[in-house]
C-alpha cells in the first residue's frame, strides 16, 4: 500500500525542499518506487534542487486542469530510475490547485508508486493545506530556533484537525526532523537543545540533520545530498531518518562538536 | 568549557525555551479548540445565516470546563443592517 508523506514546516527556509530531495533519493536507493511532488505553485524549486529544471515540460497544474496526462508531467530522475519528480507550475498561482484535482492526482500516484512525498509550500493557507490533506505521514521540518518551533507547533495543530485523516477520526503519523543543527552553538548553550524542542512539540524524532556545507554544495549542483555525498554527516543523518521512516529502529545520534584540547581551552570552534 | 567561559554572555537557549513554553501554552488554547467547539461554532453560524448575514469571524464560541460548573459562551456580533431587517 502506497504511503503519502507531507514534508511541511509552516516557516519558510528551514529545509523542506532540501529534505524532500534527500529523503526521496534515499528512499529510492532502498529500491522502492518514489515520487516527489512539488506543491509550491508559483515558486517551484524542487526541480532545481533535484537537477531537473531543464527537463520540465508539463506540471502539476497541467495535470489537474486536464492539459496533460500524469505520465507526461512526471520526470524520471537520471540517477535513480525508480525516482520521479512531479514539478509545480511556475507561471500559475496557488488558486489553480483544486482540492478535487489534487485528490485525483494523489490517487493516481498511489497506484504507480510506493511513496508519494509532497513538498509543502511555507505558510498555513490553501497551498500547505492541500499539500498535507491526503497525508498518512507528516515530516515536520524544524530548525532549533524560536520562530521555527512556534510555526511547527501551529502546523502540528493543523495536521491534527484539517487533514483527511483527522476528519475521518484517524491520526496522521507525525515525525520531527530537526535540521540545521549546529553542535557548536548547542555546546555554548545558545541554541535550543534537541530535548527542548522534543518536549515542546511532543512528537517523535525522525532525525537530526547537522548544519553542513555539504547540503549547500548538493543544491548548488542539483543533486540530493544523499546521492552527492553519501558518506558525509548530513547524508548519513538523512539515510538514518529514512530507515526510521521505513519502520526500522535506529538509534538517534546527537551531532557532537569535534574540538581539540587546545580549541577547547581557548573556546575556539572548528571551522 | 573554556577559561574564557566566565567572560561570556549568559547562554540564551534556556530563555528561548521558557518564552516558547509560555507562548505556545497560550496559542494552543486559541487555535487548538476542541472539535466540539469547532463544530458548535460552525452549526451556530449556519443557523444564524439562515436568517441574516453575519461575518464568520464575529461568532465566538468558548467552552470553559471548571471543576463544578462549565460554561459555554457564545458571542455573536450582528451587523446593524441585518439587525434592522429582522426587527
Amino acid at each position: 500500500m502506497a504511503k503519502v508523506v507531507v514534508v511541511t514546516s509552516g516557516k519558510g527556509g528551514v529545509g523542506k525542499t532540501t529534505s524532500t530531495a534527500a529523503i526521496g533519493a534515499a528512499l529510492a536507493q532502498s529500491g522502492d518506487k518514489v515520487v516527489v511532488v512539488d506543491f509550491d505553485v508559483g515558486l517551484r524549486n524542487l526541480d532545481l534542487v533535484m537537477g531537473a529544471e531543464r527537463r520540465v515540460v508539463f506540471d502539476l497544474i497541467n495535470v489537474i486542469q486536464g492539459d496533460a496526462k500524469l505520465h507526461q508531467a512526471l520526470i524520471r530522475d537520471k540517477r535513480l530510475e525508480n525516482l520521479s519528480i512531479l514539478p509545480a507550475s511556475q507561471t500559475r498561482d496557488k488558486d489553480a490547485l483544486t482540492s478535487e484535482g489534487v485528490a485525483n492526482v494523489i490517487a493516481e500516484l498511489k497506484e504507480k508508486f510506493d511513496w508519494v512525498l509532497c513538498d509543502s509550500p511555507a505558510g498555513i493557507e490553501r497551498g500547505p493545506a492541500l499539500a498535507m490533506h491526503h497525508a498518512d505521514i507528516a515530516i515536520v521540518v524544524t530548525n532549533p530556533e524560536v520562530s521555527s518551533v512556534r510555526d511547527s507547533d501551529r502546523i502540528i495543530g493543523l495536521l491534527d484537525s484539517k487533514t483527511a485523516r483527522a476528519m475521518r477520526g484517524e491520526r496522521v503519523e507525525k515525525h520531527l526532523l530537526l535540521t540545521r543543527y549546529d553542535p557548536a552553538r548547542a555546546a555554548r548553550g545558545d541554541m535550543l537543545k534537541v530535548e527542548d524542542v522534543l518536549e515542546i512539540l511532543s512528537i517523535p524524532l525522525l532525525g537530526i540533520i547537522p548544519e553542513s556545507q555539504e547540503v549547500l554544495r548538493a543544491s548548488n549542483i542539483g543533486v540530493p545530498v544523499t546521492l552527492n555525498a553519501p558518506e558525509t554527516s548530513p547524508a548519513r543523518a538523512y539515510q538514518d531518518a529514512v530507515r526510521r521512516l521505513r519502520g526500522e529502529s535506529v538509534d538517534i545520534v546527537v551531532p557532537q562538536e569535534r574540538r581539540s584540547f587546545v580549541d577547547r581551552l581557548f573556546g575556539r570552534r572548528v571551522a | 568549557m573554556s577559561i574564557f567561559h566566565f567572560f561570556r554572555k549568559k547562554p540564551s537557549a534556556n530563555i528561548a525555551r521558557e518564552r516558547l513554553q509560555i507562548l505556545l501554552a497560550h496559542e494552543r488554547s486559541v487555535f487548538g479548540k476542541s472539535d466540539l467547539v469547532a463544530r458548535l461554532q460552525e452549526e451556530i453560524l449556519a443557523v444564524i445565516r439562515r436568517h441574516m448575514e453575519v461575518d464568520p469571524d464575529k461568532v465566538q464560541v468558548k467552552l470553559d470546563r471548571g471543576d463544578h460548573v462549565s460554561t459555554l459562551e457564545i458571542d455573536i456580533e450582528v451587523p446593524l443592517a441585518a439587525a434592522q431587517k429582522v426587527a
